[in-house]
């Protein structure tokens, strides 16, 4: 008997009830993906110091265990919760339902969601967000990208991070063109160090227009 | 390696739908795995084994079709193997991946 079902429809239909509400709020939703360790939460802090003044902000922050990333974005002027997913590899749409509603100040313009550092698994669960970035950092393999399709194949933009070490650690960056025009050939590509701040501002500026283009509709 | 999740998810769809359909024993279960799902095969063949064994569908055959994945041009409705998006080999035009996230229960069989 034929059944042909989304195994993943629970996930869809919270996804979407999300992304309704998104949408009437006129929130952007960004899901930040990568490897454990590639930089999200740096790129976060200096992204949050800098967004803060301008934006009302809230994070949303998957880890297996402990909250030393909420610890270590709190004080940006943010609203930060933290979920712990217990062993989990990704964050699914129910998890950032009830993480939405621990946040006091629901009148956001931007709610980032740091995703559990993982190649594989977040990729596949949609958590109504606008836009999907991957991060890699250039302490990983330059072809990451194509390893790791499911994920770099639905992202609208990379995030090239810790490029400030770029030479030490023997980073080729047309290899990693290559891989990215393999894997996500239509994703914006941004280059940039957290700890030095080289290529934040281009970041900044894309975020804040997103947010603009969110509110306008 | 959420394999188990996504195996209780499958049973339960899988569960329900035989109920329904007034059974109470399921002997055959098929599903649909794209290579882009995140879903590993196997891993996903030894959560079957484990979590079905509580239910209606314990030692039920399993079976899983992979799909591989494909992209579409959207110019010029050319298909091809593979999960780079990149411009049309043939026409240069836009093109999507049209095959590879599928995670689907496909079918059932019920005793």
């Amino acid at each position: 008997m034929a059944i042909e079902k989304a195994v993943l429809g629970k996930n869809q239909a919270a996804a979407d009830r999300l992304r309704d509400r998104y949408l009437r709020s006129k929130t952007l939703v960004i899901n930040i993906m990568s490897s454990p360790g590639s930089g999200k939460t740096a790129l976060l802090e200096k992204t949050l110091a800098q967004l803060g003044a301008s934006f009302r902000t809230a994070v949303i922050v998957g880890d297996l265990a402990t909250d030393n990333d909420a610890r270590r974005l709190s004080g940006h002027g943010a609203e930060i919760v933290q979920v712990t997913t217990g062993g989990y590899c990704h964050l699914d749409a129910g998890m950032v339902t009830k993480a939405i509603d621990e946040i006091a100040g629901q009148d956001l313009d931007i709610l980032i969601i740091e995703n559990v550092g993982n190649l594989v698994c977040p990729s596949a669960f949609d958590l109504g967000e606008d836009l999907r970035i991957g991060l890699l950092s250039v302490t990983e393999g330059e072809d990451k990208p194509v390893k790791y399709p499911s994920l770099f194949s639905r992202v609208e933009a990379v995030v090239i991070s810790k490029i400030d070490i770029a030479d030490v650690v023997g980073w080729s960056r047309p290899d990693a063109i290559a891989a990215l025009a393999v894997a996500a050939p239509r994703a914006k590509v941004f280059e940039l160090s957290s700890r030095s701040g080289t290529g934040m501002d281009a970041w900044i500026a894309w975020i804040s227009e997103r947010i603009a283009d969110k509110k306008a509709g | 390696m959420h394999e188990v999740g996504i195996m209780n998810d499958i049973l339960e769809i899988a569960v329900d739908a035989a109920k329904n359909a007034g059974g109470s024993k399921i002997s055959a279960l098929r599903v649909r795995v794209g290579e882009l799902s995140g879903v590993v095969p196997d891993a996903l063949s030894f959560a079957f084994d484990v979590v079905a064994s509580s239910t209606i569908a314990a030692g039920a055959t399993f079976t899983i079709d992979t799909v591989e994945a494909t992209c579409l041009c959207t110019e010029c409705g050319k298909e091809r193997i593979g999960a780079s998006p990149a411009a049309c080999p043939d026409c240069g035009g836009r093109s999507i991946i049209s095959n590879g996230y599928e995670l689907l229960v496909s079918s059932i069989e019920v005793d």
